[in-house]
């Protein structure tokens, strides 16, 4: 059996199962958010009784973090539900918007508090729950009536899907990074390149990225279709989670002689900046291809780009440089907030580098990622033409269905800021281009 | 419950995702609520650039601006059909606005799943693409038990496969009506 055939075998109580096979699995963890949750929480009392308990409220996650910082009235109403929902049930991990314990994107908040650990099963109401398979865990997305279904009976059924691996030889060049790889992939096997089957990462140009760009990686790929992206644990895993959690955890390791639906392999020293043009994610083109492409926004922000190694890149571009385009940067977190206000670039912090360069800051949430109410920070209103490093660029993903969006690395997006059109990063990654400095 | 569906056909391309069925900005309702719940369908496919909103002319509103509910009941899609976000309500606002079903050669697995588990419209599986044989507007008949669909005005009949194992959640009306029939709890 191959890692997500091993974790769903495990989760079943079975010994082995086989792709395409029904099986019912034990949830370790059920995440929903402010957008999902209330219709969850309506069906499940619906269903279950209105006072019922959730099946195990330590494994009941709900992280509010899409629509926000908004004056919108269901917006703000959609909170309120889920706090009623958590003081009721007495939930231990519920991060309200206002307090100390706020987070922000679910998919970062997760791994941050712990809950994306090897070897379990993750179920969330979100599509980009995929992105904790970074950590060789079974992470997927569903619906409302399956969470419903989840909260009361801790179980769900799956059908085992077939495994695609890719495998990245070798070294990455130093102005590529993992969103340019996952871009390339669905460039070459489209949106629907993997529709029911799980996307299997692997190869040493994987394992020697940090915890970070393996979720820049896993996150995406539903933008091909995937029901999991999953990369076997190591050390590096181990690390993170043990710094995030005591709770215990088995990993578990695909067999050597594990069946796979396909087997694709990349040479990383060929890899090059990529963007994906409007309007759809698997609408490649190398950033050569469409360099000199007019204009009028930049976003640095959600759960694929908006953790602090994105931050990082787009930081050492855009130090003692000034921006062209209204640029956003929005940290997908509280704790990645913080970190800009103290990871330092020569001495300067990434907050202020930022600031300098004339970019807009926006507090953690999904923020303009998914457009929401039109006083959503960052949110595209009109025919703006944005470079973002979001996950999304179907028609009105941003906001408005006039926008255009094209989707690139952080490094790409500073690089486009500064000169208004896109821009190959290359142009201001030299060897002096400072790195972070220890801490 | 009757295994034909008779109706009017909204036809639309490739790689429609939960964004153009229900914009992110019209998620906040309530799904219970009476009053809020006509929201859905009132901006159901509203997302849909105007020019592929009902084709093969386009610029047909899906539904029309001061109404809840659409016209159309069947839609005839090309492929991948509700990729994106998981959201649940955009196979719910497809229901509100009164659509039976969807034909399509292929659909993003969470739409599909979220359609049959909450019972809300039937997805099904045509061979190979249909949006070329039928226009915006067109009448079409759905036969599920010979699992075939015609269109009036042309005569034309065209395969649908098979609903598979899922068929059973789909005959009882959704996860929670299936598990109930089958003592799951
Ligand atoms: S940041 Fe964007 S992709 Fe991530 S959870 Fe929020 S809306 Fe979804």
């Amino acid at each position: 059996m191959n890692l997500t055939e091993k974790i769903l075998a495990k989760a079943a109580g079975r010994k082995s199962v086989e792709a395409g096979e029904n099986i019912w699995v034990d949830v370790d963890i059920l995440m929903t958010h402010d957008v999902c949750g209330p219709p969850a929480i309506d069906i499940f009392k619906k269903q279950f009784g209105q006072n019922a308990p959730v099946w195990d409220k330590n494994r009941l996650v709900i992280i509010p973090d899409h629509f926000i910082h908004t004056n919108d009235y269901y917006a703000n109403r959609n909170v309120d539900l889920l706090r009623k929902f958590a003081s009721e049930q007495q939930l231990p991990y519920y991060y309200d918007v206002g307090g100390e314990d706020y987070k922000g994107v679910c998919h970062i908040a997760l791994p941050e508090e712990g809950f994306t650990r090897p070897g379990e099963v993750l179920f969330g109401t979100d599509s980009h729950t995929c992105n904790a398979g970074a950590f060789g865990q079974f992470a997927t997305g569903i619906g409302n009536t399956d969470a419903a279904f989840i909260m009361g009976t801790g179980k769900l059924w799956v059908k085992v899907p077939e495994t695609m691996k890719f495998i990245f030889e070798g070294e990455i060049p130093p102005y590529v990074m993992a969103k340019d790889l996952i871009l390339q992939i669905i460039g070459d096997i489209g949106v629907d390149g993997a529709t029911y089957r799980t996307m299997e990462f692997a190869g040493d140009g994987i394992m020697n990225l940090d915890m970070e760009s393996r979720m820049t990686m896993t996150n995406m790929v539903i933008e091909a279709g995937g029901k999991n992206g999953v990369i076997e644990p190591d050390e590096v895993t181990y690390d993170y989670v043990r710094q995030r959690t005591s709770a215990q955890f088995e990993p578990v390791f695909g067999d050597t002689d594990a069946r796979y639906h396909s087997v694709r392999r990349y040479q990383c020293e060929d890899l090059l900046p990529m963007v994906a043009k409007p309007h759809s994610p698997d609408n490649k083109a190398t950033v050569e291809e469409v360099a000199g492409t007019e204009l009028t926004r930049a976003y640095i922000g959600s759960c694929t780009g908006g953790k602090t190694s994105d931050f990082v890149a787009a930081a050492r571009i855009l130090k003692g440089k000034t921006v062209k385009l209204d640029t956003y940067v929005v940290p997908a977190t509280t704790e990645i907030t913080r970190d800009l206000k103290t990871i330092t670039i020569d001495g300067q912090t990434l907050w202020s580098i930022f600031e300098e360069a004339g970019a807009k800051i926006g507090d953690a949430s999904c923020a303009a990622c998914l457009g929401g109410p039109p006083d959503t920070f960052g949110r595209l209103n009109g025919q703006e033409v944005c470079i973002s490093t979001t996950n999304r660029n179907f028609p009105g993903r941003m906001g408005s269905k006039q926008a255009s969006v094209y989707l690139a690395s952080p490094y790409t997006v500073a690089s486009s800021a500064i000169t208004g059109k896109i821009t190959d990063p290359r142009e201001y990654l030299t060897e002096g281009t400072p790195m972070a400095d220890a801490v | 419950m009757s295994n034909t569906i008779k109706g009017k056909v909204f036809v639309l391309g490739d790689n429609i995702d939960t964004d153009q069925i229900i914009p992110a900005g019209h998620l906040m309702y309530s799904l219970e609520d009476p009053e809020e719940k006509k929201f859905y369908g009132r901006y159901a496919l509203s997302g849909v650039p105007d020019e592929q909103s009902g084709l093969p002319d386009g610029g047909i509103p899906f539904t029309p601006e001061d109404q809840f509910e659409s016209e159309f009941d069947i839609i005839v899609a090309g492929r991948n059909f509700g990729c994106g976000s998981s959201r649940e309500h955009a196979p719910f606002a497809l229901q509100q606005a009164g659509v039976k079903a969807v034909v399509s050669p292929s659909y993003a697995r969470i739409f599909y799943r979220n359609a049959v588990d909450g019972g809300f419209v039937v997805p099904i599986e045509s061979r190979g693409d249909l949006t070329e044989h039928f226009n915006t507007g067109d009448t079409a008949w759905i036969d599920r038990d010979n699992n075939k669909m015609i269109n009036e005005r042309t005569g034309e009949e065209f395969e649908l496969l098979e609903l598979g194992e899922v068929a059973h959640i789909v005959d009882a009306g959704g996860i929670f009506e299936y598990a109930r029939q089958n003592n799951m709890f």
